[in-house]
């Protein structure tokens, strides 16, 4: 088992805040693109589990229709 | 366009569901069973096979993995299908993991009331189980994402990548605790030791509930809840918010488990920063669920199915409220131990797991049988009794758990503890414990009522096997209009890949230092491995499932340490458990911590303590163990004990194993010889001989490098 394998690790402190940081990176990115979104693709995403008996279409399609 | 023709298959899903309700009602049996033994230990009923160490972990194994596990498993493979209009996979698939997942649990259920067990929180079971678990994950997540893949929808709606998630991650979290270094069929020793155990434990157990509980059921509430109140969700814009953000911070929160435990104090503060973190997007969650239903809420007060959903989503929404605030070191100090993380888990596990459950049955059978609810009256009685059940059973393990942790830290004005003995806060709170199992059994009757509900649906209707349904062939697309994640959720393998990395970065940040790196885990010269005598006792301690009850982790307070340690005013360090293969810290203090126990009594009441725990301390609640007396220690199996443990690190020397039971047999021998002065007699093979050699041996280590540090400045004097 690979235990030990160094003697010290400087500023271990700085993980943690490198990995928050891609998080919070990330975390913009989402609310950029959420708020960017189109609508029209939003809105049938969200229908869907109410539009099972309906035909499906691509979204694309359906976006195009419109 | 020509539509494809195809069914929906429901028989999965009712074998599934019948699954779900039998097990739910067997594991609230167990659960509340081992709740009366907590007040009345006749309950244990004197044998081996029932007392609470062995079957706490059934009840806690049966209500997650068979209760709400195969509900999950119904709810993922009805909302599947439909969501990506197509029939499963492959029916051989879905059939080989329901049958597959049954016989784990059966397994289970054979397995732990024998005390097979490795003794860790949620995963109990012994290897082979550990690898017939892996098996079927595999079974499961090879027909999802099969089915994913011949999909007649172009995106991939919310709730399946909750799915997603779950798969990925159940599958690193259990491969990554569950590596064990087999010594017999049914008996392992866990690869990791001490405080890297306990690290890699945690990581597993709070993500075992992140991705176990939560995220599957996040899913099923993105698709149930929509169709209940038949409107869309509220915004699909926080679900993406919410999924992403989720498990990203879901995988780091682990450490809050550890808190004042011997863990570095970084990794501790990751954990607490996490947890807080962890608020927004449960909350998100939450929010979007209970929005769902804005303009609705009338339809509340009708319908059973939305009355169990509200109930599940508001509990979701308070213990992911409660568990960041536990996560806090000033709220942990009072709370950790006790029954207020009892009372935690079960607005958890009662109220978001359970109550969804209800309504997701309650909704589904209807429909697959194609018929009515049997009675609206009953159904309506089961929400009533349920929710009472939960108040029953969380308010007084709220009240239990403060009362007894601040009587644990009450000093008086002359600096000495007032409860000195453990066993007064014990006794304090086995009223709340009355109450709590009056909460269970409200609870269990509301599940009785609603399996007879569900049974007379079922027969007033048809079942439906396999439903009719029609869609056009998915028309491969590569422009892609709504962006990033609209392109992101039409590729369901990329979209896989980038939730492990997600997941991954929280593991790897808290284990590779904690692993590496000599300096987070210092060593103590005068700690060595156990003898084989204190390991046999170590071995039984795992057996009878001591760990349930009794912690091995004295936390640095003043109160602590003046209770378990007054005369070596130590608190545990990290280098005492450096061969402890698993490590035994436990998560709550029925009885008092027994780090330090070594020396604090004579043998001869251990011997009796152990015979008739009640004569010796009166009022305790201890189960007796008789058979520890009667079998005799299993000496064959010392030599791949001792070899198994070399493998993974313990410094026997080599050759060892073949001298090891002559020393077993001196020491066990002395033992005997010694309890005889005192006037019992007793075979030196006995278990029990096993079990007081290691109940002495804790502690024994850092006193004697005190005892070396002593000798060695009086020498330089």
């Amino acid at each position: 088992m690979y235990k030990n394998v160094l003697q010290q690790i400087e500023n271990v402190q700085v993980w943690p805040i490198i990995s928050f940081v891609i998080f919070f990176l990330f975390f913009l990115f989402l609310l950029w693109y959420v708020f960017t979104a189109d609508k029209r693709f939003i809105r049938y995403m969200k229908e869907m589990p109410l539009n099972e008996k309906n035909n499906t279409q691509s979204v694309n399609e359906k976006t195009s229709n419109t | 366009m020509e539509l494809d023709k195809f069914s929906y298959d429901n028989k999965i899903v009712k074998a599934f569901i019948i699954a779900t309700v039998i097990f739910g009602l067997v594991g609230m049996l167990v659960g509340l069973t081992i709740a009366l033994q907590l007040v009345w230990p006749v309950f244990n009923f004197e044998l081996q096979y029932t007392t609470f160490g062995r079957i706490r972990p059934l009840h806690t194994n049966a209500v997650i993995f068979a209760f709400v596990g195969n509900a999950m498993f119904a709810g993922v493979y009805y909302s599947m299908q439909r969501l990506l209009k197509t029939r499963m996979y492959s029916d051989t698939l879905s059939w080989i993991h329901f049958w597959g997942w049954q016989l784990i649990i059966l397994a289970a259920a054979i397995t732990l009331p024998l005390g097979l067990t490795t003794s860790k929180e949620y995963a109990e079971l012994e290897w082979p189980i550990d690898i017939a678990i892996t098996l079927i994950w595999v079974v499961f997540g090879w027909n999802m994402i099969g089915t994913i893949l011949r999909r007649r929808e172009q995106h991939m709606y919310v709730a399946i990548w909750f799915y997603i998630a779950t798969f990925v991650t159940v599958a690193v979290l259990h491969i990554v605790n569950s590596f064990e270094m087999p010594v017999s069929l049914f008996k392992s020793y866990s690869w990791y030791a001490g405080v890297q155990d306990a690290l890699v434990q945690w990581w597993y157990g709070h993500n075992a509930v992140a991705f176990f509980l939560t995220t599957p059921y996040l899913g099923m509430m993105y698709y149930f809840l929509p169709k209940a109140a038949n409107r869309p969700v509220y915004s699909y814009r926080l679900s993406i918010i919410h999924f992403w953000s989720l498990i990203f911070i879901y995988i780091w929160a682990g450490p809050h488990h550890l808190l004042y435990s011997t863990l570095p104090d970084w990794a501790q503060s990751l954990g607490t920063v996490f947890s807080i973190m962890l608020i927004a997007p449960s909350w998100g969650g939450m929010l979007n669920g209970l929005m769902t239903l804005r303009g609705a809420w009338d339809r509340v007060r009708e319908d059973v199915v939305l009355k169990f959903m509200v109930v599940a989503v508001t509990a979701y929404g308070m213990a992911t409220l409660e568990g960041p605030l536990l996560s806090l070191k000033n709220v942990n100090a009072i709370a950790h131990f006790t029954d207020w993380i009892v009372a935690h888990v079960h607005v958890g596990g009662l109220g978001w797991n359970g109550f969804l459950i209800f309504g997701m049955l309650y909704w589904l059978v209807p429909r697959m049988w194609n018929t009515k609810i049997w009675s609206p009256k009953l159904a309506n009685f089961h929400f009533w009794i349920g929710t009472l059940g939960i108040i029953f059973y969380a308010l007084p393990m709220y009240i239990s758990g403060v009362t007894q942790s601040l009587m644990w830290k009450e000093f008086n004005p002359e600096g000495f503890l007032v409860y000195k003995n453990f066993l007064e806060t014990t006794v304090q709170i086995l009223p709340m414990h009355m109450l709590r199992a009056f909460g269970g059994l409200l609870y269990l009757t509301g599940a009785i009522v609603m399996t007879y509900n569900l049974v007379k649906t079922a027969y007033a209707g048809s079942f439906v096997a396999n439903e009719a349904a029609e869609a056009a062939p998915l028309v491969k697309t590569e422009s892609s209009s709504g962006g990033w994640h609209h392109w992101l959720e039409s590729k369901p393998v990329l979209f896989s890949a980038l939730a492990l990395v997600s997941i991954l970065i929280g593991g790897i940040v808290e284990m590779v230092p904690t692993f590496l790196i000599k300096s987070n885990v210092p060593t103590i010269s005068s700690v060595k491995p156990y003898t084989p005598l204190e390991l046999h006792g170590r071995d039984i301690y795992i057996r009878e499932g001591c760990v349930s009850c009794h912690s091995q982790l004295v936390r640095p307070f003043r109160s602590e340490v003046e209770r378990y340690d007054p005369l070596g005013g130590e608190y545990s360090k990290s280098g005492e458990y450096v061969y402890d293969h698993p490590f035994l810290w436990g998560s709550k203090r029925t009885g008092p911590d027994l780090h330090r126990l070594g020396g604090k009594y004579s043998d001869s009441w251990h011997y009796n303590h152990m015979l008739a725990p009640d004569a010796v301390s009166t009022g305790s609640i201890m189960p007796a163990y008789p058979w520890l007396f009667e079998q005799a220690i299993d000496k064959t199996t010392t030599a791949a004990k001792i070899k198994a443990l070399r493998t993974i690190g313990v410094p026997y020397e080599e050759g060892y194993e073949s001298r090891a039971n002559d020393d077993l047999d001196m020491q066990a021998r002395r033992m005997a010889e010694n309890l005889q002065l005192e006037g019992i007699e007793v075979e030196p093979d006995a278990e029990i001989i096993a079990l007081i050699a290691y109940l002495q041996r804790l502690g024994k280590d850092i006193k004697a490098s005190k005892t070396a540090d002593n000798t060695l400045s009086t020498g330089n004097q």
